[in-house]
C-alpha cells in the first residue's frame, strides 16, 4: 500500500498549500463518519420513517368525522397517564394531530437519543478506541472531529425529517403538516446533538457522556410531562424549557410554527461553541470530570463466575427492571380506558387477534405477547455477552484459571434466564397490581401474573437459539440472534394480520405461548417450548465446548 | 528430570492459514524458557493450545503431565497465564480483577499481592478502563505472580512496561525461578529472553527452528563490533585468528582502518585487547536483534511481509 498512498498524500498536501486551521480535515472526517454509519444510520432512518408511517396509516381511516375525532381527543386529554407519556391532542379537528399525538414527543425523544449516541460514537468513543490519536497525528485540526460529528449528525437529522415527512404523506396526511412534523423531530435531534457535544467534553468516559446526555434527555421529557399534566394547563409554558417540548410546540398538523426550528439550531449552536471551548481545556481521551476510583479489593460477591456475571449484568438488569415496572404500572391505567379508547373496528381487531371474549383480556394478552418479545431482547443480549467477552479476549484470563468453559457459559445463561424470569415477575406484579386497582377487582392480579409467567418458555427458546449460534457460528452469532428475534416479531405481528399460513406463523416460539389472560392454558405447548429451549441450550453448550475460542 | 511442557509435531490451522506447522517444544522443570519469534510466528497460538483455548489439529501436547484440552480444571490449578494484550472489564478496578482471578484459582496470597502491587507501583482502586496498556499488563502480572503455581505462561509480558518496571519484572521472575516455578516466556526481544532464560526456543512461521541453552545458541548472539583504529589493515591480520572472533572485515580510509567483526562473549576480552594495541579511535558494539538473526541464519526461507505482520 505504502508508496502510492504516500505519494497521493504528499500531492494533496502540496496542492492545497499550508492552510492548517482547527477545522482542517473536517470534510474528510464527515465522509469517514458517513462510511462508518452506512448501515446503522439508514436502518434508523427506515425505522423512524416506518414508525411515523405506521402510526399514521393505522389511525387515518379510523376517525372519519369531526365527532369521532373530538371523542378520541377528549378521551386522550382526560387520561393523565397518556398525557404524561405522550402529551395531549392539541387540535381535536386535525386528523394529523390525532394520528401522531403518541409519536410527537416520544418519537422526538428517541430521535434525540439517536443523536446523542451518534455524537458520542464519533467523538469520545473514537478517542477511547485510540483512533482519534491516529487521525490527530495526520493532517486534521483539533476541532475537526467534533465539527465532523456535529455536521454528520445534523445531516442525519435533516434526512430523517424528510424521510419521516415522506412516510406521513404516503400514509395520507397533508404535505405541510408532514413536513412540520419532520421539523419537530429534527429540532429535538439537533438540540441533543449539542447537549452530547458538551457532555462528550465533560464526562470521564464515553459511556458516561452518553449517560449524562441521556439523563438530560430524560429530564427534558419529564419537564414536558409535568407541563402536559398540569392542572388546567397552568404550567404548559414549561414545555419551552424542554427541547422535547419544542417538538410539541411546532404544532405540526395544526398551525405549524416553523420558527421553533431556529430555537433548536440556536441551542445547538450555543452548546457547540461551549463544547469547542471546553475541548481547548482538556486532554485527548480525558474528560473535565475526573474518573471516580473504586474498591481496591473485591467484595465478597465478586468471587466466582456467577458473581462476575451478576456484576457485569447488574446495571442492565436494574435498567430493565425500572423499565418493566413503569410499563407494567402504565398498563393498569390504560386498561381502565381501553373500552373508551378503542372504538369499534379496532376493538374487533383486538378480539380477533386475541380470540377472547372480553376486550380487556384481549388488550392485556396482546400487550403481554409484545412484552414477551421485549424480555427476549433482554435474554438475547445477556447471552450474547458470552460472545462479547470472548471477542474482547477477556475470557482468556478467566479460562486460564480452573474455571471450565461450561461453568463460565452457564454463569451468563443463568443471569439471562433468571433475569428474564425476574423481569417478567416484576412487570407482571406491577401490571397486575395496577390493573386490579384500576378495575377494582383483586382477581386481575393473578390473571396478569399468569400472563407474564407463560411468556418464559418462549423467552428461553430465544436464549437457547442465541447459545446455539454462539456455539456453532460465533462470528455471526450477534446478527443471527437478533435476526431471529426480528423474524419472530414479524411473524407474530405482521404475519397474523396478513393471515400467513399456520406452519409459517408456528415457526415463532411466541405463537405457541398461550394468550393470557382469557385464553386457554396449553400445558403441552408450554412443556414443548421448554423442551425445545433445553435442547437448544444443551446443543449450544456442547458445540461451544468443542470449538476453538477466538 | 520430567518435562513440564512436551509438544511433539503440533499442527494448527485456521482456515487456509497454517499457524503452527509440526512444532516441537520441550520445557523442563524449574527452567525459564524463552520462546522467541517475530510477531505472527505462532507464539500466542502455541500458548493458547497449552491453555486448552484452542484444540490441536494433530500432534501431542502434554502440560504438567496432563492433556491441556481435557484436564482443564486440574491443570489450571497449577498454572497461571498473562496474555500479550490484556483486556479487562472496564468497570472493575484492578484490585477487583486481581482478587477475582485469585479466588477462581482457589485463593491468593494476600501478602504477596500487596508486595507485588507495591513493587509494580500499581494503584488497585482505579477502574480498568482508565488504565494504560502497561497498567493493564501489571494487573495481569500481579494476578499471575501472586498465585502459588508450578507453571507460569507469559505472553510478551513486558511489551507495555517501561524500563524500570521491566527490571522489577526480571527480579520477580528470578525469584519465582528460585522458588522452583517453571516459566515459559514468549518475547520478540532477544535481549530480554537472553537476560532471563536458561534455555531458548526460536519459532518462525509456526515451527521451532532452534532450541537450546543460551551457551548453545551463542553463535546467534554474537556482538557486532565496529572500530576505527590507527594501525594499517595488514597489521590487523591476526584478529581473525582470535578465538571467538568471526567475519572480520577491514577497510583503509582517510588514515584509519575501519574494522568490523562479530564476536562471541568469550572472545570480547581478547578482541578489545588487540584493538587497543592497534590504537582505538572510535568503537561501537551492538547486540544482534532477532531480525538480524533471522536474516543471517534463516534466509533460506524468505520472511514474507505476511509472516511478520
Amino acid at each position: 500500500m505504502s508508496t502510492s498512498t504516500l505519494a497521493r498524500g504528499a500531492a494533496t498536501r502540496t496542492g492545497r498549500g499550508d492552510s492548517l486551521g482547527p477545522f482542517t480535515g473536517t470534510a474528510a472526517l464527515v465522509r469517514l463518519a458517513a462510511r462508518r454509519d452506512r448501515v446503522l444510520v439508514p436502518v434508523w432512518w427506515g425505522v423512524f420513517a416506518f414508525l411515523a408511517y405506521g402510526s399514521a396509516a393505522a389511525t387515518v381511516g379510523l376517525y372519519p368525522d369531526a365527532a369521532s375525532r373530538r371523542l378520541i381527543a377528549e378521551t386522550v386529554n382526560a387520561n393523565l397517564s397518556l398525557l404524561a407519556l405522550y402529551g395531549p391532542v392539541a387540535d381535536p379537528s386535525s386528523i394529523g394531530q390525532i394520528s401522531m399525538f403518541k409519536t410527537t414527543a416520544f418519537g422526538a425523544a428517541l430521535v434525540g437519543l439517536l443523536a446523542v449516541v451518534l455524537v458520542v460514537r464519533h467523538t469520545r468513543a473514537e478517542e477511547e478506541s485510540g483512533r482519534t490519536e491516529l487521525v490527530g497525528a495526520g493532517v486534521t485540526g483539533r476541532w475537526a472531529p467534533l465539527a465532523a460529528a456535529l455536521l454528520a449528525v445534523g445531516g442525519t437529522a435533516v434526512v430523517l425529517a424528510l424521510l419521516t415527512a415522506a412516510g406521513l404523506v404516503a400514509a395520507g396526511l397533508d404535505v405541510p403538516g408532514s413536513l412540520s412534523f419532520g421539523l419537530a423531530w429534527a429540532v429535538t435531534a439537533v438540540a441533543f446533538a449539542g447537549v452530547a457535544a458538551v457532555t462528550a467534553q465533560v464526562a470521564p468516559t464515553a459511556r458516561a457522556a452518553t449517560g449524562m446526555a441521556s439523563g438530560v434527555l430524560l429530564a427534558a421529557y419529564v419537564v414536558r410531562a409535568v407541563a402536559d399534566t398540569s392542572e388546567g394547563g397552568d404550567l404548559v409554558w414549561l414545555r419551552w424549557l424542554s427541547p422535547v417540548g419544542w417538538a410539541q410546540e411546532v404544532h405540526a398538523f395544526s398551525q405549524p410554527r416553523w420558527a421553533v426550528g431556529l430555537l433548536g439550531l440556536t441551542l445547538a449552536g450555543g452548546l457547540a461553541v461551549l463544547a469547542f471551548g471546553l475541548l481547548e481545556r482538556r486532554d485527548l481521551g480525558a474528560g473535565m470530570l475526573p474518573e471516580r476510583t473504586g474498591e481496591a479489593t473485591a467484595g465478597r460477591g465478586l468471587s466466582g463466575a456467577f458473581g462476575l456475571a451478576l456484576r457485569l449484568h447488574r446495571a442492565t438488569v436494574l435498567g430493565w427492571a425500572v423499565g418493566v415496572v413503569l410499563l407494567g404500572s402504565m398498563l393498569g391505567t390504560l386498561v381502565a380506558n381501553v373500552e373508551g379508547f378503542l372504538s369499534g373496528p379496532v376493538a374487533d381487531l383486538f378480539v380477533a387477534i386475541g380470540g377472547q371474549e372480553g376486550l380487556i383480556e384481549a388488550f392485556l394478552a396482546t400487550e403481554w405477547a409484545l412484552i414477551g418479545v421485549f424480555i427476549s431482547a433482554f435474554a438475547v443480549q445477556a447471552v450474547l455477552r458470552l460472545r462479547g467477552e470472548e471477542a474482547a479476549r477477556r475470557v482468556d484470563l478467566l479460562l486460564a484459571t480452573p474455571l471450565g468453559r461450561l461453568r463460565w457459559a452457564a454463569s451468563h445463561l443463568a443471569v439471562a434466564l433468571l433475569g428474564a424470569a425476574a423481569l417478567l415477575g416484576l412487570g407482571g406484579l406491577a401490571a397486575g397490581v395496577s390493573t386490579a386497582a384500576a378495575l377494582g377487582d383483586p382477581r386481575w392480579l393473578g390473571a396478569v401474573l399468569g400472563a407474564a409467567a407463560v411468556q418464559l418458555p418462549a423467552v428461553a427458546v430465544t436464549a437457547g437459539l442465541t447459545m446455539l449460534a454462539i456455539g456453532l457460528v460465533p462470528r455471526v452469532a450477534t446478527a443471527v440472534s437478533w435476526g431471529a428475534l426480528v423474524v419472530f416479531l414479524l411473524l407474530d405481528e405482521v404475519g397474523t394480520l396478513l393471515e400467513w399460513p399456520g406452519w409459517l406463523l408456528g415457526l415463532s416460539p411466541f405463537a405457541h405461548t398461550p394468550a393470557l389472560p382469557g385464553g386457554e392454558v396449553s400445558t403441552l405447548a408450554l412443556l414443548g417450548l421448554s423442551a425445545v429451549a433445553v435442547a437448544l441450550l444443551v446443543a449450544g453448550l456442547a458445540a461451544f465446548r468443542r470449538r476453538d475460542l477466538d | 528430570m520430567t518435562s513440564v511442557i512436551e509438544i511433539h509435531d503440533l499442527t494448527k490451522t485456521f482456515g487456509s492459514v497454517r499457524a503452527l506447522d509440526h512444532l516441537d517444544l520441550t520445557v523442563e522443570v524449574g527452567e525459564v524458557h524463552g520462546f522467541l519469534g517475530p510477531n505472527g510466528a505462532g507464539k500466542t497460538t502455541t500458548l493458547r493450545v497449552l491453555l486448552g483455548l484452542l484444540r490441536s489439529d494433530s500432534g501431542s501436547v502434554r502440560v504438567l503431565g496432563g492433556d491441556p484440552w481435557r484436564d482443564v480444571a486440574s491443570l489450571h490449578r497449577r498454572l497461571a497465564y498473562v496474555p500479550g494484550d490484556v483486556s479487562l472489564w472496564p468497570n472493575l478496578t484492578g484490585g477487583e480483577v486481581i482478587d477475582l482471578l485469585g479466588r477462581l484459582r482457589g485463593g491468593l496470597d494476600v501478602g504477596r499481592r500487596a508486595a507485588l502491587l507495591e513493587r509494580f507501583g500499581l494503584d488497585p482502586s482505579i477502574r480498568s478502563r482508565a488504565y494504560s496498556k502497561g497498567n493493564r499488563q501489571k494487573v495481569a502480572l500481579v494476578a499471575a505472580l501472586a498465585a502459588d503455581v508450578d507453571l507460569l505462561l507469559l505472553d510478551e509480558p513486558t511489551s507495555g512496561l517501561d524500563p524500570l518496571m521491566e527490571e522489577v519484572f526480571r527480579q520477580v521472575i528470578t525469584e519465582r525461578r528460585v522458588q522452583g516455578a517453571t516459566i515459559l516466556l514468549s518475547s520478540h526481544i532477544l535481549a530480554e529472553a537472553e537476560a532471563l532464560s536458561d534455555r531458548v526456543s526460536i519459532i518462525r512461521q509456526g515451527r521451532v527452528v532452534e532450541s537450546g541453552t543460551m551457551a548453545q545458541l551463542r553463535h546467534l548472539t554474537r556482538t557486532t563490533v565496529t572500530a576505527d583504529v590507527a594501525a594499517e589493515p595488514a597489521a590487523l591480520a591476526g584478529l581473525a585468528a582470535l578465538a571467538g572472533v568471526h567475519e572480520v572485515g577491514t577497510e583503509w580510509r582517510d588514515g584509519t582502518t575501519r574494522v568490523r567483526c562479530e564476536v562471541d562473549a568469550t572472545g570480547l576480552d581478547a578482541l578489545l585487547g588487540a584493538l587497543a594495541a592497534a590504537g582505538v579511535r572510535a568503537l561501537t558494539s551492538a547486540p544482534p536483534t532477532l531480525e538480524e538473526i533471522f536474516l543471517r541464519h534463516y534466509e533460506g526461507v524468505r520472511v514474507t511481509a505476511g509472516a511478520t505482520a
